[in-house]
Formats: C-alpha cells, structure tokens, sequence
C-alpha cells in the first residue's frame, strides 16, 4: 500500500559465522548485560551516543560470536539478538 | 594481531528493519518500554515470550494479567489479550478469566509489592484452590514505581524511602510462602539466570494447575543506589557470586539477606501435581 | 432443583433466591462472591443452580477479589455477577471503578442492611443510594435499579444485565434486607424474558479498537480467545486500549463513560407513577420504602388528601427532568428513606425551589409508620 509508511531501518545486522547478530541502538539503554555478559567477549561499549545519550554494545570481535543467543535473552530492552542461519527469522 | 584487526574492518553491518524475536509476542508500536536503564523486567518478559514460542502456545489462547507497578505494566507490552488490573487484584481477576474461559493459557506478571503486600491474601488462596495457571513474580525487593519505597520482600535492614533508617520488618520468603500455600511448581531464578528463568517458565506453563516462578531483579533506581549495590549490572555480578543452586532444597531455607556475601538459594524447590480447582469442582459436581 | 436455567412457573421464594434466578434467567453463568448478610441466600442458590445450567460458581475469599473475579470472567466471555451488602460493597468500590473504566458488562447486587459499618447486618437499610453514584474514585455513569418485592428482583435482575451488556457497564440492583428476605410469589416466564446479546466487534482483529463508540457511546467488547488481542487497562486509554495519559484522552475517555449514560436517559430511566394526573402532594421513593409509601398514599387518598406517588425503577442515572416536572404541578413533595437523606438531595437539587422537598428519614433497622409519611403529607398542604 502506497500510504503505507515503510519500517525504518534502524537495526544493524551483522554476519557471523553461523549466522547473524542484531543490533538496534535506539533501544539501548546502556545497561551493558549484553557486554559483560556474552561468554565470547564479542562486545564493547561504542564511544558514540545514541539518541537517549547511552553507548550501546558494538561488536568488536563478531567473529568469535558463535550465536548462542544470550545477549539475545539478557537485553531487557529488545536491543540486541542473533538469528543462526537456518533458523526461523 | 594486524590480520585481527584487518578481518575487523572487513565486516560492515547492513541496516535492516529487523525487529527482536521477543516482539512477535509484544505491541511493537508501544516499544520502548518504559523501564528503566538496568531494569531485568524486559528480559523477564523475553523469557516468557521464549517460553510461549518454544511450547508453542497459541498467541491467541494466552490471556497476561498484570497489577500495578512497574512490573504491572509488562501486560501493555503483551500483543496477546492483556489485562491491566487493579494493584493486588490480578490474580482474582485471572482466577475468573481461567473459571469463565478455561481453554486460556492465563499468566500473571506482576511485581512482588502487588502481589505479596496488597494482594497476598489472593495469592495463598489462589495457590490453595490450585488454580490453573502460573504467576511470575518479578521481585525487585520494593515498590519501584512509586519512588523506592519499601515491600514484603526488602531485605530487614535494607534502606527505603519509607526506611531511612533502615527496614526493622522481616521479609517473605516468597518460595516458601508459594510452597506452604499450596503451589504445584516452585522455582526461584535471578535476572542473571536468564536461560534458567525461561526454562522455569515452560515448566511453569506446562504444569496443570498454580506454579510460581520468582525472579529476582535488579531495580538500580530504587533499590540498588541506596543499598550500595551499585548499578544493575553491579547487581547481576552480585548475583553470580551469591547465588547456590539447590535444587529441591527446603525452601524454608530460601530467605534473602541483606548482607551482599549472604548466599541466595535458587532452583526448583517443588515440582509437584495435584487436581485443579476446577478437576476437582467437576469431580465433585459430576452425578449431582 | 432444576437443570433449566429458566425456571419457568410459579414459585414461593425470596428476594435473594428470585434475584439468582433472575440472573440465571438472563444468561448470567459465572459468579463469584463472599458470604455477608443479608445477601447469603444469592450466593447459596448460586452455589447450588451454577453447576445444573453448566456456570461456574466460585466463593472467593472477600469482596475484594470476588469483584475482580467477575471482572476476569465477564473478559473471558461469560455474563458474570457477584451479590454482596454495605461492608462488601465498600470493598468492591476500586474494581467497581475499574469496571467502569475498562467497560466491563457485570452486575452487583446489593442487599443493603442498616449501616455505616458493621452496622445492623440482619436489617434493612437503604444507606448505599450516594455509594452506588459516588463510591468509586472519579467520574463516570451509574445505572442502578431498586426492587420492591421478590418478583422485581427477579425482572430487575434481568434488567440489570441487559443494561450492563448495552451499556458495557457494571450495573447495580440495589436492594435491601426486607426485599431479600422477603418471602413472595415469584412468576417465571421464560417467554417473557429479553435478552440483550454481548456487542461483538464487526471488523477483523486488526481494524478493530476496543474502545471506539458506536453511535450510542459504547463500543464493543472482545472477549479473551477471540483473537482480537485486545489491551485492557484501569489507566486513561486512547480507543485502541492502550495507555495514554493526557488531558484530551482523559476528557475523551472519561466524558464519555459519564455520557453514555446522560445521553441515553431516555433508555435507561424507568418510574411508575399512581395518582399523579390530580396531586398536589407527592411521595418520591424506592425499594422497600415504596411498600410503606403507598400504604401512606392510600391513607391519604381514604382522607381526600390529593397525593401521588413517583416510584423510582432506575435510581441511578436520576431522573431529574421528570421530577423537575412534577415539582412544577405539587405544592411539596416528601421523600421516605431508610437513611437519614441521602435521594432527597437528588430531588431538592431536580425540584430546584419550585417546590418544598420533605425527607421523611429513618435510620435503618425497621421500616417506616405510613402514618409518618402521611403526616408529612398533611404539614405540606
């Protein structure tokens, strides 16, 4: 539908080796879970704002992701998640 | 080290329209929430949506009731019939949801003021009927929305906005409450166990009859700053290191401290099956 | 005792036990109360008739969460009521404003007793009337009907849910120890009894909003299942449910849950009316202060007194241009109330001076003389 107003694209999607890692750094708060807490390290704090004025997570070292989705389930504020290839979307 | 840095460079993200896997079950046009920064409800609320997903329950026969509170609002995020009640009374509201519409898979999410201070009394009973359903407490140790002050569940000793000088009334053991009330599932996980809590829930939603699932979670804002517990991740760590899992424990030995080294036990402490109210009443009223 | 939910026939029962059957009758299939007297007998025939037409009857453990379990069960889909007096009234009063606020069809029947407090719980008293409008906190309409005998709290009874359903309202029955322990013939006819059904959305899940006025102001409801997803909160809400907490969504919501009521009195207001065409003086009353008021009519009548009677069905929304009316053509009218004025205040404010407005008060715990009320008569003439 033409009046229809496309999603904006707000999220980045980053390759990994078995997939992919989202990040949507509108909704980050700064809590930094996914950061300290993702078995791989892949994480770090950006040094840029988001319009909340947090940093949020940026993946530093997203070849060590191995998807395993905790950052995905810790993130109290729907900011960051993986999809493995081959999974459901 | 230089290879390293190069493979860096290399990966470049592709922005897309891509939305959290939790959002398939919320109101993504309420989104975001308003918890705040270090809050564990909005991970709470993905491992429920984890939970539906994986037992794949029918979005539309899952019915979220919520009190009042900050955790009372989790059920306006919920995109599935969703029920925002009166503080205390959500679980007699979801008592009548269940007896009137037994197909719905009910849930409550509510905070551990709302559903242990003003509405414990609907709590034990509900828990003594056995009703159908599963009640998720998100305990952040204090009534967060109103501006910190203390609850059922602060810690004696732990400073309010209601105890400057210090909290001097005894806390609930919420699993031992649940467990001496009558519950069927009893388990106790922290916003850190986010993998334990979601696996809590599909074993609380699977079970027939009251299971209660208690998540201990940070609240920064109103209870953390002024206990020393620094921010919430702070508080996670914290709950790394003090938290046992034992399994089938006595869960009369689950009370929580104040002290930050004071272990907090965690696990499963009842998994148990008993009729429901309405097995029961139907057994009952059946050849009458 | 019966497996119909109508129990069509002649019966010999009391107020409590006709207002049961009367919710029976109007599809009424899940209850949920706490026992308190005077209204045990509605929650015991309740306890004893669910299970025969197949509802569900749940004692809970106070008022306060048998109102919320009605809530929950008029959202799962079911006609749902609960039946309590004074004390338990007052406990209901935060859901009763939830109820108002989220548009939940339900009914609450109260078997007033001499009050305040525990006051005289096995005596009548009509000591709730202003609870019923104002009780909750903030603005919305209230229909409420009062009862006079065991037959009436069996019609009204069905009344009152077709209203709660039209209307997407808890709706009251405000009766009183006397009604419901009175012992009368009850007559039951199930081709008599109306039923109003639920208002369904008409549109697919995802055009419809939960909270959008058809032309009379009241919108429709979803029940749980239906897969309309619905979100249904006690904050102010825009049309689609959802939580928004500004002043013009406030006036949106609120003005309409007091106009939806004001706006269809033509509808909702019932009163009878005896003798009126030649009065010059009038009894105003309701529920079982009526029964006593008419003795007073006929008295007066016996004496030449030139008396009428404007009888209230609906107390609630008040019928103020009627009684606007009426003061116009009396030279003064008299209010009989078991409480010490609380309906007078209604009609004074209706009557606006055109004429003098009387209470005749009692206290609670026993009934009127007619020879009081009459007397009241006379000193107006």
């Amino acid at each position: 539908m033409s009046t229809e107003i496309e999603k904006e694209k707000t999220t980045e999607k980053w390759p990994t080796d078995q997939g992919y890692l989202y990040i949507r750094e509108d909704y980050c708060k700064g809590c930094g879970y996914c950061i300290e807490f993702c078995p791989q390290e892949v994480l770090e704090e950006s040094e840029g704002f988001n319009e909340k004025g947090y940093h949020p997570p940026e993946p530093t070292a997203i070849d060590k992701c191995v998807n395993c989705g905790f950052c995905s389930i810790i993130c109290p504020d729907f900011a960051i998640w993986d999809e493995k290839e081959g999974s459901n979307e | 080290m230089t290879t390293e840095l190069k493979q860096k460079e290399e990966v470049k993200p592709e922005l897309t329209s891509a939305e959290h896997p939790a959002t398939k079950y919320l109101r993504e046009e309420r989104l975001p929430h308003i918890w705040c920064s270090g809050c564990g409800l909005g991970s709470a609320v993905t491992s429920l949506t984890n939970a539906y997903e994986k037992l794949e329950i029918p979005i539309d026969d899952i019915g979220v009731v919520s009190g009042i509170g900050c955790t009372g609002r989790a059920a306006g995020y919920f995109e599935t019939d969703s029920y925002h009640t009166t503080h205390g009374r959500a679980i007699p509201f979801a008592t009548g949801l269940k007896l009137s519409n037994p197909e719905m898979n009910v849930t409550v999410f509510s905070g551990d003021g709302d559903l242990f201070a003003i509405g414990g009394n609907h709590f034990i009973h509900a828990a003594r009927r056995n009703v159908d359903m599963t009640v998720i407490c998100v305990n952040n140790y204090n009534f967060g929305m109103t501006g910190g002050q203390f609850g059922p569940t602060t810690p004696q000793g732990a400073t309010a906005t209601t105890s400057p000088y210090g909290n001097y009334e005894d806390p609930f053991n919420l699993p031992d409450l649940a467990a001496s009330a009558g519950a069927i599932y009893v388990a106790r996980w922290t916003s850190v166990h986010a993998r334990r809590i979601q696996q809590a829930m599909e074993e609380a939603l699977s079970k027939r009859g009251f299971s209660f699932v208690e998540i201990l979670s940070p609240c920064p804002t109103g209870y953390g700053r002024k206990n020393d517990l620094g921010e919430g991740i702070d508080e996670l760590k914290s709950y790394q290191d003090r938290t046992v899992i034992k399994h089938g424990s006595d869960p009369g030995d689950a009370e929580i401290e104040r002290d930050p080294e004071a272990e907090i036990v965690v696990g499963k402490f009842v998994e148990d099956d008993r009729p429901t109210y309405c097995d029961v009443a139907d057994d009952y009223l059946q050849g009458q | 005792m019966s497996d119909e939910a109508i129990m069509t026939g002649k019966h010999f029962m009391n107020g409590d036990e006709a207002c049961a059957e009367g919710a029976l009758a109007a599809g009424c299939r899940f209850f949920a109360g706490y026992p308190i007297t005077p209204q045990s007998e509605i929650a015991e025939r309740m306890s004893k008739r669910m299970p025969e037409v197949g509802g569900r009857f749940i004692q809970m453990e106070d008022e306060l969460s048998s109102i919320a379990a009605v809530l929950g069960g008029s959202w799962g889909g079911s006609r749902a009521m609960t039946a309590t007096s004074g004390p338990g009234f007052s406990l209901m009063m935060e859901n009763i404003g939830l109820g108002m606020m989220t548009e939940t069809p339900c009914v609450i029947a109260n078997i007033q007793r001499g009050s305040p407090s525990t006051g005289l719980p096995t005596a009548v008293g009509q000591g709730d009337m202003m609870q019923a409008q104002w009780g909750s906190h903030g603005d919305y309409g209230v229909i409420a009907y009062a009862p006079t005998s065991p037959q009436e709290m069996f019609d009204f009874t069905v009344k009152a849910f077709n209203k709660a359903e039209q209307y997407m309202m808890p709706v009251f029955v405000m009766a009183d120890e006397k009604i419901g322990h009175m012992r009368e013939r009850v007559e039951i006819d199930e081709s008599k009894v109306e039923i109003y059904p639920r208002r369904k959305p008409e549109v697919d899940p995802d055009e419809f909003k939960p909270y959008e006025p058809d032309d009379d102001l009241v919108p429709r409801m979803a029940s749980a299942g239906e897969g309309y997803r619905v979100h249904v909160t006690g904050l102010t809400h825009n049309q689609q449910g959802y939580p928004q907490l500004d002043v013009e969504t406030q006036q949106e919501k609120v003005g309409r849950l007091v106009d939806k009521v004001d706006k269809n009195k033509d509808d909702i207001v019932e009163l009878d009316t005896i003798g009126i065409e030649d009065a010059e003086v009038l009894i105003v009353s309701y529920g079982m202060a009526f029964r006593t008021a008419m003795g007073a009519y006929k008295q007066a009548r016996e004496k030449g007194i030139k008396a009428g009677i404007v009888r209230l069905v609906t107390v609630w929304p008040f019928p103020e241009d009627e009684i606007k009316e009426f003061s116009k053509q009396v030279k003064g009218i008299v209010v009989p109330e078991i409480n010490l004025g609380q309906m007078v205040r209604e009609v004074e404010r209706a009557s606006a001076g055109n004429t003098e407005v009387k209470l005749v008060p009692h206290p609670g715990g026993g009934l009127h003389e007619p020879e009081q009320i009459l007397e009241s008569l006379e000193a107006l003439l």
